[in-house]
């Protein structure tokens, strides 16, 4: 569902982005949210965006998800359904049951409903809801919500996960766990992760790679690899060293703005 | 990199079921059926038996004879007596068949404008506007128009009973769809509902309550303008509640006359309450319940 000329997957890229330029409105108030961003993803490799406020990281993810076009360049993406996209609400459905909004994409590809039972106890299991699959959304706690909602976009079944700062809105201890939980999937699954946070310490508990985006317009300014074994510890010397380094570097873009 | 084996499962697990053990505690609050049941009554009656004292106390004053304003008693005897003759039954049976018919009849041109109001800019640019506008016709001012084009008909209630009630629902239709919220949408559409999908998957279920809201307010208008054409529209060879109100009137009969008001203020509270408890029901699948004050 990219609207550009889709750049075929290859075997080396889960998502490829090049070029990416996005343009909100027109004439003397047109907008440059995004400034020709080049970035491949791996399979497999779990990649962090940070940037401070304007940097377009949510535009980005918009695009990859193709609920909006880019003004230019191209976006490539392994196999052919859209990815899952999660934000920082849960945005389940108030209407339906834990179960029922699990089953939701599912029941739009169509599956019959023996497998549709089947896969949702077993996302369910994933994610550690199998017991509050008849509860509704509004009887859980938000790092359960937001746990429902992990599951719901795994029922997609795309190899590439995007997530919108989705542990943004939870406590320390919850989004620790939530941490635990996301690296745990994502090597269980083997999926190529687009994640998107304000929160240097968090990309540095997660990533593979983080990539550092400028503010108005979002270029990219920096990349870093972090190689520190998995698991990790959002606590551990390593993984506050990278932070502080990324910190440092987006102080520097922040206080260009100011001058 | 995602070829590491996982030593801290274990330990996340018991994390995890305490967090939301922890989380969740104390959130479902059991009250049993019963007293919750005493618990909306109780109230009802007092207010009941509050208005059936003042109403005995005017009558002791003397304010009015009592051949124009019978007491409690003298019109819960005519009362046993209408429900024990068939004259009240065929009356009502004929109002709730023209009611029902009348707001079928308004809930499908209700919905079917509301949701092409909703779905074309065209269409809301021209008669958006003009929707509301109807709203704000008093229903009553209808019936000469009525009368001219169906002539002392059963047909001249319904045209004006629906011309009363399709508005209201259109325009729930209307408030639904334009408030389901923007990331809903996104969500949906991220999870492949598109076209009729997100309407099936997304819109119509998320636009639900605004929609019931605008049934119940279209069922009061249809209900008044029902009232008003049985009161108008005599004549037609039925006997139905409106045309039992004019009749005692004409002939004098206080208790009759009083003993029919009650009757058609039940039917318009045991309708009302069907429609409170769906409203209730759906804000209680929603955990919206709390915050809109019980």
């Amino acid at each position: 569902m990219t609207s550009t000329t889709t750049a075929p997957g290859s075997a080396t890229t889960a998502v490829a982005l090049a070029g990416v330029t996005k343009v909100y409105g027109r004439g003397a108030n047109a907008v440059l949210a995004l400034d020709g961003v080049s970035l491949d993803v791996a399979p497999g490799e779990f990649v962090c965006l940070v940037g401070a406020s304007g940097c377009g990281k949510s535009t980005l993810l918009n695009l990859v998800a193709g609920l909006d076009r880019p003004t230019g360049g191209q976006i490539g993406l392994a196999g052919q359904a859209s990815p899952g996209l999660m934000f920082q609400e849960p945005a389940l459905f108030p209407w339906l049951t834990v179960e029922a909004n699990v089953e939701v994409p599912l029941k739009l590809r169509g599956l019959p409903r023996a497998e549709r039972r089947e896969r949702v106890a077993e996302l369910l299991r994933t994610v550690h809801l199998a017991d509050f699959g008849r509860k509704r959304p509004h009887e859980l706690s938000g790092g359960m919500r937001q746990r429902v909602a992990l599951a719901r976009t795994l029922a997609l079944d795309t190899p590439v996960l995007l997530m919108d700062e989705p542990f943004g809105a939870l406590d320390a201890m919850t989004r620790d766990i939530l941490h635990d939980e996301l690296e745990r999937i994502w090597s269980e699954r083997k999926l190529s992760v687009l994640f998107v946070t304000h929160n240097v310490r968090e990309a540095a508990r997660l990533a593979d790679r983080i990539i550092l985006l400028s503010s108005r317009p979002g270029r990219i300014i920096y990349s870093t690899e972090v190689d520190i074994p998995r698991p990790r510890r959002i606590d551990s010397p390593d993984v506050a060293a990278i932070a502080a380094e990324v910190t440092e570097r987006l102080r520097t873009e922040v206080g260009r703005h100011g001058q | 990199m995602a070829s590491d084996t996982l030593t801290n499962t274990a330990r996340t697990d018991a994390q995890i079921s305490g967090l939301d053990a922890l989380e969740i505690a104390g959130r479902d609050k059991e009250t049993s059926r019963g007293s919750r049941l005493w618990a909306a009554t109780w109230p009802k009656l007092a207010a009941l038996a509050i208005v059936i004292a003042a109403w005995q106390v005017v009558v002791w004053s003397g304010w009015k004879p009592p051949y124009s304003l019978p007491g409690p008693l003298v019109v819960g005897r005519e009362l046993l007596a209408q429900a024990q003759g068939p004259q009240l039954w065929e009356g009502l049976l004929t109002t709730l068949r023209r009611a029902a018919v009348g707001y079928v009849f308004s809930v499908a041109v209700g919905l079917l404008l509301g949701l092409a109001v909703a779905r074309s800019t065209v269409l809301r640019a021209a008669i958006g506007s003009m929707i509301t506008a109807l709203q704000t016709m008093p229903s009553i001012a209808w019936f000469p128009l009525a009368i001219l084009l169906f002539e002392l008909s059963e047909k001249a209630i319904f045209f004006v009973v629906v011309l009363g009630a399709a508005p209201s629902i259109a325009n729930g239709v209307i408030s639904g769809v334009d408030y389901v919220p923007p990331l809903l949408l996104r969500a949906g559409r991220n999870l492949g509902a598109r076209g009729l999908n997100l309407y099936r998957y997304v819109i119509a279920p998320a636009a639900l309550p605004a929609i019931v809201a605008g049934l119940k307010q279209g069922w009061a208008f249809s209900w008044r303008s029902l009232m008003a054409g049985e009161l108008i529209v005599v004549g037609i060879s039925q006997t139905s509640l409106g045309a039992q109100l004019t009749y005692s009137r004409e002939l004098s009969d206080a208790p009759w006359l009083l003993s029919t008001m009650i009757v058609i203020l039940v039917l318009g509270l045991v309708v009302d309450a069907a429609f409170g408890a769906a409203d209730k029901a759906i804000r209680r699948r929603w955990g919206v319940l709390d915050q809109a004050g019980q």
